[in-house]
């Protein structure tokens, strides 16, 4: 039924509109994917609204079929939890993402760069309109089974395949551009074939299935999903190519323009690397900064060449908006062009009113201001430098508006940048809600600190993470240096290493500190000593060196006073994955002062501990030297009498 | 015509090497190789301020081609040597001037890019550009 199709996107052109144009943007999708998800996200999400319904989108994900680890990680990485809801943009990329994880991928932005099968999706009851009246060409995907007979079957099968365990294969297709075109029922149909299969491991990696209407017949034959994805590889090429096309033209015309909330991010990222959106951003900074990225660095060369138009070694705002640009444009699969485009020359942006200190554009009805937030806040980290202060708390109070904006937000525009961001730092965000719970376990100082600190750091760019750190230590300095070891394995290339929350005492629960620390001290006094004047995170940790239990139970105390200025951080932890608060200026500048101290500090300690081995190996040398000399003297005593 | 350009570290090691065409490459290899030790001989005896540049001709004119190779220093001690085809008797000694201060700009801008390691071969797109651009003049 060709009518199928041209109704579907009819329907559905304009969330198709927007949706192509962020989900264009951001990774292509061809026609049939982007028919499939504006339908999908309708459905989910009642036209008027412009985020979906958690419980629509939950049940929806749950008929995917996918473990719950996995549809809790699509949920981060598409940036929903981040962000708080299922935007468009998120929810297109969690079907993207769907798709992937029952390919076979993992849930990763990368892996929804490639061209994927549809998700399939098991018994949407009340999904059943013909939808993909898709091109011949899509073959691969789920089932078409359209025969109104087989889907009282299917549903049959369906409810006792949502009693499955959501481990089982994904299967029913239910957005599957049928191969043939007699099919065009969805849905229902694929449950039939999904549950039979038991052999639906098989069908984990392989997310087409090779469907034919005729075959239905055959029932749960496992036969009909013999076919493979890579079926499929050729056809969503064309479709891709044409989406980009399409993606590109609806896209205010120019992949490579920024748009408001693009630019309103970049000049967080400025801002948080260099205060004054006058001055430049040195060259090596910028390394630093892109280099995290994670691109190649021949690219990452020529992005410099192509943005530093005055070839001065530093990057103004502007040029740092291109560079930036041109970034987020190669993660998302842009090749680079040969020449700086016109829309992203410095004129051009200056021209475009880069404002300095936006705020009133940050507290525009962005949907997606939130996460230029987060990965500030992660550049922040790496970047660490005391000047942040000031943007950091102008982006904490950005944030916290934000936040309140976004509560009732829509995400009308999504671009790819905050999307691209949002994925980079959902992870981070994701893992601030795993640190926050973990803290509380872990809070002995000796040995789990490290643990901690690891876990806290997984709090990455939030603020609020970091005063509770370690008696708002929490300052990159040091936390980089100690924890870059430990913490590379842990997150992903985007976060800087989190701020090593040291011990326990400034996490969240204050009242479990006193009695830990009570015990710790009683227990561990000497090793506890000993383990802090060896270990520099514990030295770090506490303000004071030499750590005696007694002035633990100071410092606790201390602490206590201390908790009305963490208090409102732990709120905003507990709160974190929802929200960013607002923190007081002063925390930050106090943090970061001790942060400096305690890394002064500890740099002088190592400094001891390398003159001493140093000396010792001095020392060493000089008796090894003298023993040389006796015995050369030794020697020449006993030659003479022969050499002559 | 034919012509080459090189750039090379102080310690003869090639940083860039371009000639056109590029079935003559052995050949330039050859001359550039031969003039580099000139190159030192000159730079040694002048001792002083070689910041400005130089210019060299070597005349290493084989009975069957000839060859002009010029050649310039940079105050970091950068070697830059172009060989070009003396039949392009067309090439005055100021437009060669100007060409090695256009590379020597280019050169420099390279430097700038905080992703370049000082002594990496160069891929910058943009030189490229620039010494196509270069040649494509002088042929």
């Amino acid at each position: 039924m060709e009518q199928g199709p041209a109704g579907g996107s009819g329907s559905a052109a304009a969330a198709a509109a927007a949706a192509a144009g962020t989900g264009g943007l951001l990774l292509p999708l061809s026609e049939t994917e982007q028919q499939r998800y504006s339908e999908l996200f309708s459905r989910c999400c009642p036209p008027p609204e412009a985020a979906a319904g958690g419980s629509s989108v939950g049940e929806l994900f749950r008929a995917s079929q996918l473990p719950p680890d996995t549809l809790h990680q699509i949920t981060e990485v598409c940036g929903a939890k981040r962000v708080g809801y299922f935007g468009p943009a998120q929810f297109y990329i969690a079907l993207k993402l769907i798709a992937a994880a029952q390919s076979g991928f993992p849930v990763r932005i990368e892996s929804i760069k490639n061209e994927l099968p549809l998700p399939r999706f098991m018994a949407l009851k009340n999904d059943t309109e013909v939808r993909y009246g898709t091109p011949a060409e899509f073959h691969g995907v789920k089932f078409q089974v359209p025969h109104a007979t087989l889907e009282k079957n299917s549903y049959k099968r369906t409810d006792e395949g949502d009693k499955q365990e959501p481990k089982s294969p994904p299967m029913s297709p239910i957005c599957s551009p049928p191969a043939s075109p007699s099919t065009y029922q969805r849905i229902p149909l694929s449950y039939g074939y999904g549950k039979a299969r038991s052999g639906l491991e098989q069908q984990h990696g392989a997310p087409y299935e090779v469907k034919h209407s005729t075959h239905q017949q055959d029932g749960p034959s496992s036969g009909n999903y013999g076919a493979k994805s890579t079926l499929t590889c050729s056809t969503p090429n064309r479709c891709l190519s044409v989406e980009q096309q399409e993606s590109s033209s609806q896209y205010s015309d120019d992949p490579w323009r920024i748009t408001e909330e693009q630019r309103d991010y970049y000049m967080n990222q400025f801002r948080s690397l260099q205060p004054d959106l006058n001055a430049f951003i040195s060259g090596s900074v910028a390394k630093n900064f892109f280099t995290k990225s994670k691109l190649p660095i021949p690219e990452l060369s020529h992005i410099w060449e192509l943005s530093d138009v005055d070839c001065d070694g530093a990057l103004t705002l502007a040029e740092f908006c291109a560079a930036f640009h041109l970034v987020v444009a190669r993660k998302n699969g842009y090749q680079l062009p040969e020449t700086l485009p016109e829309t992203l020359l410095p004129e051009y942006l200056q021209a475009a009113c880069l404002k300095p200190v936006c705020d009133c554009a940050l507290f525009d009805s962005h949907s997606e201001p939130l996460p230029s937030s987060q990965p500030t806040r992660d550049f922040s980290r790496a970047e660490k430098s005391s000047a942040e202060e000031a943007p950091d708390n102008s982006a904490l109070l950005q944030d916290g508006k934000k936040d309140d904006k976004q509560a009732l937000k829509v995400s009308t525009t999504l671009k790819t940048i905050p999307k691209e961001f949002q994925h980079l730092t959902v992870k981070a965000a994701a893992q601030e809600p795993n640190a926050f719970r973990a803290r509380p376990r872990s809070r002995s100082y000796s040995s789990t600190s490290i643990e901690d600190a690891m876990k806290k750091g997984e709090e990455p760019p939030t603020p609020p993470p970091r005063p509770q750190k370690s008696h708002s230590r929490a300052s990159s300095l040091d936390l980089n240096k100690i924890f870059q070891q430990n913490t590379q394995a842990v997150r992903s290339g985007w976060l800087p290493p989190p701020p090593p929350a040291l011990p326990p005492r400034p996490s969240a629960s204050q009242t479990e500190q006193p009695s830990e620390v009570e015990l710790h001290p009683q227990m561990n006094r000497p090793p506890s000593q000993a383990e802090e004047n060896s270990s520099a995170k514990k030295e770090v940790v506490l303000a004071q060196p030499p750590s005696k239990p007694a002035r633990r139970k100071l410092r606790t105390e201390a602490q206590g006073l201390e908790t009305p200025e963490l208090s409102p951080t732990i709120n905003v932890t507990s709160s974190l994955p929802a929200a960013k608060p607002h923190l007081p200026v002063q925390k930050q500048s106090s943090k970061q002062k001790r942060a400096i101290q305690t890394a002064i500090r500890k740099n002088k300690e190592a400094n001891a501990v390398l003159a001493r081995l140093n000396s010792e190996l001095q020392q060493q040398l000089k008796e090894v030297h003298k023993e040389r000399i006796a015995l050369e003297t030794q020697l020449e005593q006993l030659r003479p009498v022969t050499v002559l | 015509s034919s012509q080459a350009l090189w750039l090379v570290l102080p310690q003869n090691y090639p940083l860039y090497i371009r000639s056109v065409p590029t079935e003559n490459e052995l050949k330039f290899h050859y001359t550039v190789h031969t003039s580099l030790d000139v190159v030192d001989e000159k730079i040694s005896a002048m001792g002083k301020a070689l910041v400005d540049q130089r210019e060299l001709y070597l005349g290493l004119l084989y009975p069957t081609e000839d060859y002009k190779v010029y050649g310039y220093v940079t105050n970091s001690k950068v070697k830059f040597v172009m060989v070009v085809d003396s039949s392009n008797t067309a090439l005055r000694d100021n437009e060669i001037r100007s060409m090695f201060r256009k590379l020597h700009n280019s050169y420099t801008d390279i430097m700038c890019n905080p992703f370049y390691n000082p002594g990496d071969r160069i891929h910058s797109r943009a030189f490229d550009t620039m010494v196509n651009s270069m040649m494509m003049q002088v042929c």
